[in-house]
């Protein structure tokens, strides 16, 4: 090319979207899943002992909670009879390991229509090195997916905001950068 | 020379005034492309790089 400075962004566009950013173009007013993405949901570290998430989760109103660790990677889900293990015991002993995640720059309507079809509740959402985006519930996906102003689908949940990022840092879905 | 970067990377040359190459083909571009970006396609890089493209910032491609 003729210039000093070039630089070669290999992983693309394809990695912008999947780490949430936002792109330019027609294809853009498309709803993506991270359009349902909500970031409250309750997160622990693997070193923490159950019995307080479960009741951190059990005040936040969630019957789940993601484990992450120092960067933000999602390691592990405690749902179900997880939760019946003696509270002392280290969430990494009971966590399930590895949880399933969906990228954020997916078709929600295609996201919805799966979580459907297999009775999904809830999907985690994380970019291509598993860092915790939020997470998409069955429900709020269908709505959004339809059409629904998130902040409308999120406000009718007990008046509650999806995309509030709570200060505790134990609470907290941290959004990467 | 060209240099491989991670995101990252290409975010803090874009926090840099870095000029933003997208050298996929134009319908790929119009649908989408990182903001800012401007569009050469690599079959007309060579031609039209120095004519859209400053030479006193870095360039990054994708």
């Amino acid at each position: 090319m003729g210039f000093d400075a070039v630089y070669d962004f290999t992983a693309g566009i394809a990695d912008w979207k999947a780490a949430g950013l936002a792109v330019e173009g027609s294809e853009v007013g498309l709803t993506n899943v991270l359009a349902a993405a909500r970031t409250d949901v309750p997160i622990c570290r693997p070193e923490e002992v159950l019995g307080d998430v479960r009741a951190r989760a059990t005040a936040a109103g969630w019957d789940e909670a993601l484990v992450v660790d120092c960067d933000n990677v999602v390691v592990g889900r405690i749902r179900g009879e997880r939760w019946d293990h003696p509270d002392d015991l280290k969430v990494e002993s009971v966590m399930e390991l590895g949880p399933t995640t969906v990228r954020p720059d997916g078709s929600l309507i295609d996201l919805s229509k799966r979580m459907d079809d297999k009775g999904t509740k809830l999907v985690v959402v994380s970019d291509a090195q598993g860092h915790l985006l939020g997470v998409v519930l069955a429900e709020e996906a269908r709505q959004i997916a339809a059409g629904v102003d998130p902040d409308v689908v999120w406000q009718d949940c007990d008046g509650c905001s999806g995309r509030a990022i709570p200060n505790a840092a134990s609470d907290t879905v941290k959004i990467d950068d | 020379m060209i240099t491989n970067i991670d995101r990252p990377a290409l975010l803090e040359l874009m926090a840099n005034d870095a000029q933003i190459v997208d050298v996929l083909p134009d319908a790929e571009y119009a649908a989408q492309h990182i903001p800012g970006a401007v569009s050469i396609p690599l079959r007309r890089l060579d031609d039209e790089a120095p004519q859209k493209l400053s030479r006193d910032k870095p360039v990054v491609v994708y």
